[in-house]
């Protein structure tokens, strides 16, 4: 353990943390963009800035490990006009629409000029800069008019994904993040897992399937912890829930919560769930009669299931029935459904879509 | 009168640098074999000793850097030698390479030495493709004659990036990504090129090596200024009368260096300014010219040496149109890592555009002043910390130019 | 078409040779195209992004296409004090282009430049990386003929 002093009060901390980290333990706050504690570091945003006495430059908080000795200001008048300048410089290049924004009270930089009390910026000297994009994929909005350049989406892209899809390009104010050639992301290796939506703490990166003004992830009535239905990994998710509608999904990335998948999700965990409230959906069984589908009860169903099967297997056989199982229910079930075929059905004919 | 002394181009005009034959008849790589017959930490103390500072900009103590990566243990460690010259008006890494190509292999080979490594890496700027040739050749006579011994050199060429000067920029660059800065700690000496300890200098820094180990750290400390001794190379640009590229000792002052070495004005100009250490360099006026050119008297009147290049101004030049262009350098060269400087360069060039163009206010310099600051200490690494430095120092010692510039209250 | 495949992988012998071997394909064509990216992130077993992502971020690379010659002219200020405008001017009128253009015959592309270290002479130009020192407007016909 070594000894730091924030704000003027004596700490004890691990050896190996950073000033970040050492802050964090004693619930003291450090705003940052480009932190992720499931990425690589950046220490890019500046925004973690801190101040020692004695040094001329601000320390960016979450790249300095600690020191016996450290004394550190996280909100002296310096720490707070860089920080200030930080947000001015970022607002004047980020389109401010957050009346339309989907991120609107889920942003870190609306928090952070909140928090500092940054209206408006001085430095529009030049203009906005417009970093214009066509991408008419289903899943994932892209708009770099909002980006403040944290390249959160590109590490998890890169570390939590390993697609590989999106990296930076061109340089200085005109660095922009772009897949190969700045084309669209179904040209790329990308598979629209969303983790760089996930990430992202502003509005650059969105669900196109959320984003249709229905209730942006800050204005939900309630989060239900789930686990996703497509495949038996048991991803956790979280179903915004509005009015008694789901009208998104999002993932927790809190490993107590969401154990197996750490808040990543596939492309179908993440934008595959509009089918919930859909007029289309099947939400009985159905028996075709006479050529027409009717209603019917799940035991009247399963009744007529079970005298189907019995009736082939009496006429041709049980080797003529054959169990063909999907990955979408769990190991158990599957394991139910050989034993069914084996046991009850007794065939041997069982196979699994995994296999294919 | 102040002399020139050559230490770095004591084999200018006086050897063909195509001719590793001509080098070794000039005692070249005696002092490697010197050195190889010395204990790596004795080689060590005595470039510590000498008290050389590098010579790119940074000046930290040269054996003290050599000391970081020696103390490692490590499988692999690499020399690399910073041959990006990219502040504009430098052109002396140029020179020494045109002159004396085996002076920097021989001072690299001499800090593999020192440090354990066998592996150096040139970084060659991609405005330099004869320098990068040169090399090449010279390179492949050193391996014939087996004056290198187990030590290699690769050459490596950059493409247009001043940034790459920055020594994790460099690393970047030469293992063929972006080349954009590493966050520090941990600094190259202890984690650099592929994550292991690589001692980065500058071209001028390891042409100093061989003179030291063979006249000794004793005698180096003699020559110029006490904290930064030795001599440094100038290139000399802009209305001084002689653009050349020359070698004197730290505490000739910087009237000395324009009025002597330079000849003094071209075409009877009346001086107005010298920006000294290259485009992120600190303007200086007329009454601070008798300051002596080494690092601490520099940084003392809030100027730096940096590379070493004295672009000389008239009073016919417009400050707040040189700053002006030399914001858009730093705009067009920043390598966009990080928000202070990305955005900060990007807004510094469009104030200044406005102040030159006569519709700025008063307001307009506060901002630009306070944009600075901030860029000063939140920068990421060395390029947009130093980038406001031209602008504060001409509100310095210039503000009645810009305030000619402003609006009518 | 140039032979992209072969010379990344006489450059991909040393994994970081990348920025050298879009040296070797400039030198043929003045840019990068496509195909020679996409076989740079073959060769050298990165992602495309990757290769994109240098080959935008050095100013000496293009993934436009640029003129057969590419005149660069340098703006830092040591050469902007010595009349690098008039420079432009003259290059501009006498090639019928603006600086960032190329010429229709694709021949010549106008480009700026920052530094390139022959400051002892000013204002500077390269043509292909040959340099041209205290450039006068008068000597830019001259130049460019060498070339015509």
């Amino acid at each position: 353990m070594v000894t730091v002093t924030i704000n003027g009060q004596q700490y004890q901390v691990p050896e190996d943390v950073t000033i970040l980290e050492a802050c964090r333990m004693n619930n003291i706050d450090l705003p940052t963009f480009c932190y992720d504690d499931d990425l690589k570091l950046a220490g890019s945003c500046r925004m973690c800035v801190v101040e020692s006495p004695g040094r001329p430059l601000l320390i960016a908080a979450c790249v300095t490990p600690v020191f016996d000795g450290l004394t550190i200001e996280t909100e002296s008048p310096a720490v707070i006009r860089a920080r200030k300048t930080i947000l001015e410089l970022l607002i004047a290049r980020h389109k401010m629409e957050c009346h339309v924004c989907e991120k609107n009270g889920d942003c870190r930089l609306q928090d952070y000029c909140y928090r500092y009390g940054v209206a408006e910026s001085r430095f529009t000297d030049g203009g906005m800069l417009h970093f214009p994009i066509e991408d008419p994929n289903p899943f994932i909005e892209r708009d770099y008019d909002k980006c403040i350049m944290c390249t959160r989406c590109v590490r998890a892209c890169e570390e939590i994904t390993v697609a590989q899809a999106i990296g930076v390009k061109d340089r200085g104010h005109h660095a922009q993040i772009s897949t190969a050639f700045n084309g669209k992301l179904e040209d790329s290796p990308c598979v629209f897992c969303g983790q760089c939506v996930m990430v992202c703490p502003v509005g650059a990166l969105t669900s196109k399937v959320s984003a249709a003004y229905h209730g942006r992830p800050s204005d939900v009535d309630k989060r239900v912890l789930t686990t996703c239905s497509y495949c038996g990994t048991g991803c956790t998710l979280e179903l915004n829930v509005k009015d008694n509608k789901v009208v998104g999904v999002t993932s927790n990335r809190d490993e107590n919560f969401s154990p197996v998948n750490k808040g990543a999700l596939c492309v179908k965990g993440r934008f595959g769930w509009d089918f919930i409230n859909s007029s289309d959906r099947l939400t009985t069984p159905l028996i075709k009669e006479n050529g027409e589908f009717r209603p019917a009860s799940w035991e009247e169903a399963l009744n007529f299931a079970a005298q189907g099967l019995k009736k082939i297997k009496e006429e041709k056989g049980a080797d003529s029935i054959a169990v063909f199982t999907s990955a979408r229910i769990t190991n158990e079930e599957n394991y139910l459904a050989q034993k069914l075929a084996r046991a009850a059905l007794g065939t041997n004919n069982v196979d699994h879509c995994a296999r294919l | 009168m102040a002399q020139e002394m050559h230490i770095v181009l004591k084999n200018r005009d006086k050897i063909n640098p195509l001719d590793i034959n001509d080098y070794l008849a000039a005692g070249g790589y005696q002092s490697l074999v010197k050195a190889r017959g010395m204990a790596q930490e004795e080689v060590i103390e005595e470039v510590k000793n000498s008290g050389l500072r590098g010579r790119g900009g940074a000046g930290f103590n040269t054996g003290l850097k050599w000391s970081f990566s020696y103390n490692i243990k490590s499988d692999e460690k690499y020399v690399i030698c910073n041959a990006d010259e990219g502040e504009p008006g430098t052109y002396k890494d140029r020179i020494i390479f045109e002159s004396d190509p085996h002076i920097v292999l021989e001072g690299m080979a001499i800090c593999g030495h020192a440090i354990g490594s066998k592996k150096g890496y040139i970084y060659c700027r991609g405005e330099y493709p004869q320098v990068v040739d040169l090399l090449k050749k010279a390179i492949s006579q050193a391996k014939e004659k087996g004056v290198l011994g187990d030590f290699d050199i690769e050459v490596r060429m950059g493409a247009g990036a001043y940034v790459c000067g920055e020594e994790s920029a460099l690393i970047e660059s030469i293992l063929g990504q972006r080349g954009e800065p590493r966050f520090k700690p941990p600094f190259p000496p202890v984690s650099g090129l592929n994550w292991k300890p690589s001692i980065v200098n500058n071209v001028e820094t390891f042409a100093n090596i061989p003179a030291i180990i063979h006249k000794g750290a004793q005698w180096f400390t003699g020559i110029g200024a006490k904290s930064y001794p030795g001599t440094k190379l100038l290139s000399l640009t802009g209305d001084v009368k002689n653009r050349v590229c020359i070698e004197v000792p730290t505490d000739t002052t910087i009237r000395d260096v324009i009025f002597h070495f330079g000849g003094g004005m071209r075409n009877n100009g009346q001086f107005k300014a010298v920006q000294i250490g290259g485009t992120s360099g600190g303007f200086i006026p007329e009454s601070l010219l008798d300051t002596p050119i080494d690092f601490d008297s520099m940084r003392k009147i809030g100027a730096t040496l940096g590379t070493g290049a004295v672009f000389v101004m008239d009073q016919s030049r417009d400050i707040v149109d040189v700053v002006t262009r030399i914001s858009k350098f730093f705009e067009h060269e920043s390598c966009g890592k990080c928000n202070p400087c990305r955005e900060g360069v990007f807004r510094c060039h469009e104030i200044m555009k406005k102040i030159n163009k006569g519709l700025a206010t008063e307001e307009d310099l506060e901002k630009i002043q306070l944009l600075c600051l901030v860029m000063e200490q939140t920068c990421l690494c060395g390029c947009g910390q130093a980038a406001p430095s031209p602008i504060l120092t001409t509100l310095k010692h210039f503000q009645e130019e810009y305030e000619q510039k402003l609006l009518p209250a | 078409m140039l032979d992209y495949k072969g010379i990344m992988t006489d450059y991909a012998s040393r994994k970081e040779g990348i920025i050298e071997a879009y040296h070797a394909v400039q030198k043929e064509l003045n840019y990068l195209p496509k195909e020679a990216i996409k076989a740079a992130a073959e060769a050298f077993k990165i992602p495309e992004k990757e290769a994109y992502g240098v080959a935008t971020f050095y100013s000496y690379f293009s993934v436009q296409p640029r003129g057969k010659y590419i005149i660069r002219i340098c703006e830092s200020a040591p050469c902007h004090i010595a009349g690098a405008d008039e420079v432009v001017e003259a290059l501009e009128q006498e090639l019928g282009i603006k600086m960032g253009d190329t010429t229709p015959d694709l021949k010549f592309t106008l480009e700026f430049a920052q530094c390139v270290g022959q400051c002892q002479e000013t204002p500077v130009i390269t043509v292909n990386g040959k340099p041209y020192g205290g450039v006068t407007k008068d000597m830019v016909p001259r130049i460019l003929a060498e070339y015509k």
